[in-house]
């Protein structure tokens, strides 16, 4: 692996250990509002405004960060 | 052909909406009417469970053809009863098929990662220190990135619980996906997630301390 790559990869590991910035949602609310939340990105809307906390816990969480991507995968590809 | 909304930009159309509109009536109505929409709901979340399913199949390269349709299928059967079950609950903040697929998505994504970890043990804490060791070599010539991550380990070690301990070590250091960890502890996704939102606030706090230098905002970030 180059110098580069390790020096991203130890900064990852920093991020995931420190977990994300400011205030974030439980990975509860993250779901209760994730539709919403998806919906409006898809629409170009603020959607992290519309939904404080929530940018921060899918930085913080791979598992509702997984759900997220996916949500948002299938309706792209669903239209 | 139905003409997009400006609310939603041009890939959303009015008649999809309507379509989603009416799906939830039928559900929450009764007879004939609500089993035929269960069935059509049953469709639209085996096609989204499908789809996850297949996104993922590099994690599953054991699993044949038949094998990945049957989780699908699991997924599609599981969601379907949370959705039926859960239909009150939905406020109408999104379309009514969108708020139903992430169930779908949510049960086959992991059923998908909890089948990938099937027989495979949970990594060890010195795996974990190992990476923070690799991690410190690659920051070497950056004098405060590499004190911080020696004194991240002295922090683990010192300042969270067993348990907190546990769970950072495995979800954040050695990638162990949160729902497969929840299912060995017989815990929760959120109860988990909890306790590493708390163990990264302790050491976020115990840095700060020794005058690290992060970031004001991630000392004290919490929900």
């Amino acid at each position: 692996m180059s110098r580069r790559r390790d020096e991203i990869e130890a900064e990852r590991l920093l991020a995931r250990a420190l977990g994300p910035r400011g205030p974030e949602l439980s990975c509860e609310q993250c779901f209760e509002a994730l539709d919403r939340y998806v919906e409006l990105e898809l629409a170009d809307a603020d959607a992290a405004a519309a939904v404080p906390g929530m940018k921060a816990h899918l930085e913080g969480c791979p598992a509702c960060d997984e759900d997220y991507r996916s949500l948002l995968a299938f309706l792209d590809r669903e239209g | 052909m139905a003409m997009p909304t400006e609310a939603t930009g041009a890939s959303w159309d009015v008649r999809a909406a309507e379509d989603s509109d009416q799906l939830h009536a039928r559900l929450s109505g009764g007879g004939p009417a609500r089993e035929a929409a269960a069935v059509e709901l049953h469709a639209l979340l085996l096609k989204a469970a499908r789809f996850e399913v297949g996104r993922r199949r590099g994690s599953l390269p054991h699993l044949r053809g038949d094998d990945r349709e049957s989780l699908a299928q699991q997924s599609a059967d599981d969601a379907l009863m949370a959705v039926l079950a859960k239909l009150d609950q939905f406020r109408g903040e999104s379309r009514f098929t969108t708020w139903a697929y992430k169930f779908a998505l949510l049960e086959a994504g992991v059923k998908v990662r909890r089948r990938a970890w099937h027989g495979h043990e949970i990594p060890i804490e010195d795996e974990a220190w190992e990476r923070l060791a690799d991690a410190g070599a690659a920051v070497d010539q950056d004098v405060e990135r590499r004190e911080l991550i020696a004194a991240l380990r002295t922090e683990i070690e010192r300042s969270l619980s067993s348990r907190q301990r546990e769970v950072l070590i495995a979800v954040a250091l050695n990638d162990v996906p949160i729902d497969v960890l929840a299912e060995r502890l017989g815990t929760t996704r959120g109860a988990l997630y909890k306790t590493l939102h708390d163990a990264r606030k302790k050491l976020r706090r115990a840095l700060a301390e020794r005058g690290l230098g992060l970031d004001a905002d991630r000392i004290e970030g919490g929900r």
